[in-house]
C-alpha cells in the first residue's frame, strides 16, 4: 500500500492551489457570484493554460490523467477555493460520455475542451426523476434521418455556459428500463434556454424539449447509454466527494482561526471546551471524509460494482459529515458566518447542496443496501 | 392532568381561525408561504388590521390599550397565524420595548409612545448586538456622554433587524466606563433621524436583506430619553429578553413548517413513488414529528404554568435549544424532499409572474430558508448561552 500522491499529481495539486490562491480569492469570486454570466471566461482560459482540463482526461483522449486521482487532487482543490466555473458539466459529464462513446469526429471536440474553447453540460435529470439514473421519461423517435426528441430536463447545471448539450432520450423500454436510453450531442442554439442562479452559484436552466436533430448528433449506441451514463456518474460522484471535501478543509479552517481569535468574555472562544470539542469531532469526521474520497477514486478504475459501493459509501458519508461540518462551522462562527461576504457562507452553501446532486444521502444509503443484499 | 383545551380556549381558537380568514389578505399569506420578502406596507398593513381588533399588543395590560391575552391565547394564536401563514407581529415594539416601558418608563414616556407603537406611528428597532459584544452582550462599547440636557452617542450597534425600514431604535449604551461591566449601561430611546446615524445593510448568505449595522457619530439624544435610571440598563435589558423569550419554542412555526413538508414529500416523486412513502425519508420525518410533539407538550406545560403566574426559567433555556434544533430540522427535511429543485435560485424578477415557475412553487425558499434558519441557533442568546444558563445553574448549586 502506498497513500502517497505520485510526483505529477503533487505538482499539479500544488500549482493548482498557488494559482487559485491567487487569482481565485473571496473578493474575486463574490464577483463572479455576482456576475449574471455566473463565471470568468478568464479564469476558464487560464485553468485551461495550466493543464488543469487535459489532467481530467486520458492519455487517449488527449489529456494527461483522467484517472480516478486526477479527478480527486483537481476537485479537492477546486472545492477549497469554492469554483463555481462549470468544469464537472464541461469535463466529467460532457467529456467522460463523449470519451466513453463518441464516434472520432464526436471525439475531435474534446481537444477543443481540453483547449478550453468549448464547453459542455449533460441535461438527463427529469422533473420525475430526482436521483434515479434509469428514469427517462424524455422520448426520441426517429424517421428516416430524423429524430424528434420531446420532453422536460430539470436544473441543467452549465447548460447556459455550453456549446453542446449531451441530452438523454428513452427510445425504447418501460420509463426506468436501463436499456432504451440514448443520448444526442445538441448544439446550444437548437435549445431554447432561460438561465436563473443556484444558490451555491452557477447557473442552470429548465429545457422543455421539442426539437429535431440529424441522426449523427446520435452518441453511441441507440438505447445503450446506460453504462456509460453510470460510469460518468461515478467519475462526477467522485469529482463531487473530493470537492466537497476540499470545501470541508476551508470551512474547517476558517472554523479553527475563528476560534483562536474571536475574544468574548475576555478569552478567545477556542479555550471554551464545549468549542473544543466540537471542533475535534469536527476534524474526526473529516478524516473519515478523506478516506470516503481515496475510497472512491481509487475504485473508480475497478469492477462496476466495487466502483458503485465504494461512491454510494462516500456520497452517503458526504452528506451526513458535510451537513455536520457546514453547521458547526457557522454556529461556531456565530451572526458573522450568516453573511454574504464572509467567505464561509459560499463554502458552506456548496458543502450542502452537494447533497442535492448525483443522488443524495438517503439515496445512496439505499445504493449501497442493495448493493449489499 | 388534563390535555385538552377548555371551551373558553377552543372558542378563542375559533375566533382566531375566523379572523384569519376575513382579514388575512391572499396576496400576504401567498407571499409567507412562498417566502417571498415582505414589504415595509405590508408589515403595516397587518399591524394596522390587528389594531382595529384590538390584538396587536397581546401581552400588553388592557390599561395601555393591549389584549391581555394569557399564554395559552397567545399560544393559540401563533398556532393559527403560522398555519395561515401570517406575517409573524414585527416585535421590537410590541413585545420588547412596550414592556420595559410600562414597568421601568416615566408616565410621560407611556402616554407618549406606547400609543405610537399601537398605531404605527413608530418602527422600532433594537440596538444591542455590536461587532464585540454578542454572545457576550455586557461587553458592550458604543458610549454615551452626558452633555447638558443631551447624550452624545458614539459607537456601532449591528444584527439591527429591519432596521431599515426603523424611525426609532433602542439602544444599550456605556455611560460609566469605569464601572463593572453590567453596571454602566443605559437604556436611551434614539430618534434614527438625528444626524450622526447611519444605517448600512448587511446582506445574509440568502441574499435577503433583514439586517443592518447602525453607525452613531456624535449622536444627540435628549436626556428625556434616557429610560428609567442611568446605568441601570442591564436590568431592563434582561428584562426585555425575558420578553424576547415568549414563544421561544417556535412551537407554531414547526407545525406549519412539518405540515408543508408533508405536502412537499406527497408531490414528490422517489423511484417511481411519492417520497414520504420512501422508508428512509418517512423516518427522518417521523422522528422530527416525534420530537416536535414532545417538545410542544413541554411548550403547553410552561406555557400553562406561565398563564397561572409562574415564571419559566431554566425551562426558557431548554426550550430555545431545542425549539431551535427542531425547527432547523425541518427546514433540513424540506430542502431534502425538493430534490435537485432545492438548488434554483432565481431573483424574484426571473420568478415573476410572466415566467414558469422553475419545478413545483414549493421549491423555491427551501434552501434559503434552510439557511437563513441557521440564524434562530445564533440570535437571542445563542444556544451555546442556552446551555451554559442550563448547566450553570445546575452545577453551581443553584436552585432548579
Amino acid at each position: 500500500m502506498n497513500f502517497e500522491l505520485t510526483e505529477e499529481r503533487q505538482m499539479l495539486q500544488d500549482t493548482l492551489r498557488r494559482f487559485l490562491r491567487e487569482k481565485y480569492d473571496v473578493e474575486t469570486r463574490n464577483k463572479i457570484l455576482a456576475s449574471d454570466e455566473g463565471m470568468s471566461a478568464e479564469i476558464w482560459a487560464q485553468m485551461a493554460e495550466l493543464g488543469v482540463l487535459s489532467a481530467l482526461f486520458s492519455e487517449e483522449d488527449g489529456g494527461f490523467g483522467g484517472a480516478g486521482f486526477d479527478i480527486a487532487v483537481i476537485f479537492e482543490e477546486l472545492g477549497r477555493a469554492g469554483m463555481v466555473e462549470p468544469v464537472m458539466e464541461t469535463c466529467i459529464l460532457g467529456g467522460s460520455l463523449i470519451a466513453a462513446l463518441g464516434n472520432e469526429t464526436q471525439k475531435g471536440l474534446l481537444e477543443t475542451v481540453i483547449g478550453g474553447e468549448m464547453r459542455l453540460a449533460v441535461a438527463h435529470t427529469e422533473p420525475r426523476s430526482r436521483y434515479d439514473l434509469s428514469r427517462v421519461e424524455t422520448k426520441a423517435e426517429a424517421t428516416g434521418d430524423t429524430i424528434r426528441i420531446t420532453g422536460q430536463k430539470a436544473v441543467v447545471q452549465g447548460a447556459p455556459l455550453a456549446d453542446h448539450v449531451i441530452v438523454s432520450a428513452r427510445e425504447s423500454g418501460a420509463v426506468d428500463d436501463q436499456d432504451g436510453i440514448s443520448l444526442f450531442l445538441v448544439s446550444v442554439s437548437d435549445l431554447d434556454m432561460r438561465p436563473y442562479p443556484m444558490i451555491d452559484g452557477g447557473v442552470a436552466t429548465e429545457l422543455m424539449l421539442d426539437i429535431e436533430v440529424s441522426a449523427d448528433a446520435r452518441l453511441g449506441p441507440v438505447g445503450g447509454a446506460y453504462e456509460a451514463l453510470a460510469t460518468t456518474w461515478a467519475r462526477a460522484i467522485t469529482a463531487q466527494v473530493a470537492e466537497t471535501l476540499g470545501a470541508m478543509e476551508t470551512a474547517t479552517d476558517l472554523t479553527i482561526e475563528y476560534l483562536k481569535t474571536r475574544t468574548q468574555f475576555g478569552r478567545p472562544i477556542g479555550t471554551f471546551q464545549a468549542l473544543q470539542h466540537r471542533m475535534a469531532d469536527m476534524l474526526i469526521e473529516l478524516e473519515q471524509a478523506r478516506a470516503a474520497v481515496i475510497g472512491a477514486a481509487g475504485y473508480l478504475e475497478a469492477d462496476p460494482k466495487l466502483r458503485d459501493r465504494y461512491a454510494s459509501a462516500a456520497k452517503n458519508l458526504m452528506g451526513r459529515v458535510g451537513r455536520l461540518i457546514a453547521e458547526e462551522s457557522i454556529q461556531m462562527h456565530g451572526g458573522i458566518a450568516m453573511t454574504q461576504e464572509y467567505e464561509l457562507a459560499h463554502i458552506a452553501k456548496r458543502i450542502t447542496m452537494a447533497d442535492h446532486r448525483f443522488g443524495d444521502t438517503d439515496h445512496h444509503l439505499e445504493q449501497f443496501i442493495k448493493m449489499s443484499a | 392532568m388534563d390535555l385538552s383545551y377548555t371551551d373558553t380556549e377552543k372558542a378563542f381558537r375559533a375566533e382566531v381561525q375566523a379572523f384569519m380568514r376575513d382579514e388575512l389578505p391572499d396576496h400576504m399569506a401567498e407571499k409567507v408561504r412562498k417566502g417571498r420578502g415582505l414589504t415595509k406596507a405590508d408589515m403595516e398593513d397587518w399591524h394596522a388590521r390587528l389594531n382595529a381588533k384590538g390584538w396587536l399588543a397581546q401581552n400588553w395590560p388592557k390599561a395601555f390599550g393591549g389584549a391581555e391575552w394569557n399564554a395559552v391565547q397567545r399560544h393559540i394564536y401563533e398556532e393559527e397565524a403560522c398555519l395561515a401563514n401570517a406575517p409573524r407581529i414585527v416585535p421590537f415594539g410590541l413585545s420588547m420595548l412596550g414592556p420595559v416601558l410600562q414597568k421601568f418608563g416615566s408616565k410621560e414616556q407611556q402616554d407618549h409612545w406606547l400609543p405610537r407603537i399601537l398605531d404605527g406611528s413608530d418602527w422600532w428597532c433594537q440596538g444591542y448586538s455590536e461587532p464585540g459584544a454578542g454572545s457576550d452582550l455586557a461587553s458592550l462599547k458604543t458610549k454615551a456622554v452626558r452633555d447638558g440636557d443631551h447624550y452624545i452617542v458614539n459607537g456601532q450597534k449591528t444584527w439591527t433587524t429591519l432596521g431599515q425600514h426603523a424611525n426609532m431604535i433602542f439602544c444599550l449604551v456605556r455611560t460609566d466606563p469605569d464601572a463593572k461591566q453590567q453596571e454602566g449601561i443605559s437604556f436611551l430611546l434614539i430618534d434614527m433621524d438625528t444626524p450622526g446615524i447611519e444605517v448600512r445593510p448587511i446582506v445574509l448568505l440568502d441574499g435577503s436583506v433583514e439586517v443592518n449595522e447602525v453607525w452613531f457619530t456624535d449622536v444627540r439624544v435628549p436626556v428625556e430619553n434616557l429610560v428609567g435610571e442611568e446605568n441601570k440598563g442591564w436590568t431592563y435589558a434582561k428584562y426585555l429578553l425575558t420578553h424576547e423569550r415568549a414563544n421561544i419554542a417556535g412551537v407554531g412555526f414547526s407545525n406549519a413548517g412539518l405540515e408543508a413538508v408533508k405536502r412537499m414529500a406527497r408531490a414528490e416523486m422517489a423511484g417511481g413513488r411519492p417520497l414520504i412513502e420512501n422508508p428512509h425519508f418517512a423516518a427522518r420525518l417521523a422522528q422530527a414529528e416525534i420530537d416536535l410533539s414532545a417538545m410542544s407538550l413541554s411548550n403547553l406545560r410552561i406555557v400553562s404554568m406561565t398563564a397561572a403566574g409562574g415564571a419559566p426559567g431554566l425551562e426558557a433555556s431548554m426550550l430555545k435549544v431545542k425549539g431551535s434544533v427542531i425547527r432547523q430540522e425541518i427546514n433540513d427535511l424540506a430542502r431534502r424532499a425538493c430534490g435537485p429543485y432545492a438548488l434554483p435560485f432565481p431573483s424574484e424578477e426571473v420568478d415573476g409572474t410572466n415566467m414558469p415557475p422553475i419545478g413545483p412553487d414549493y421549491a423555491g425558499k427551501v434552501a434559503g430558508e434552510y439557511f437563513n434558519h441557521r440564524k434562530i441557533s445564533i440570535y437571542g442568546g445563542s444556544n451555546e448561552v442556552q446551555r451554559n444558563i442550563i448547566a450553570k445553574t445546575t452545577l453551581a448549586g443553584g436552585a432548579r
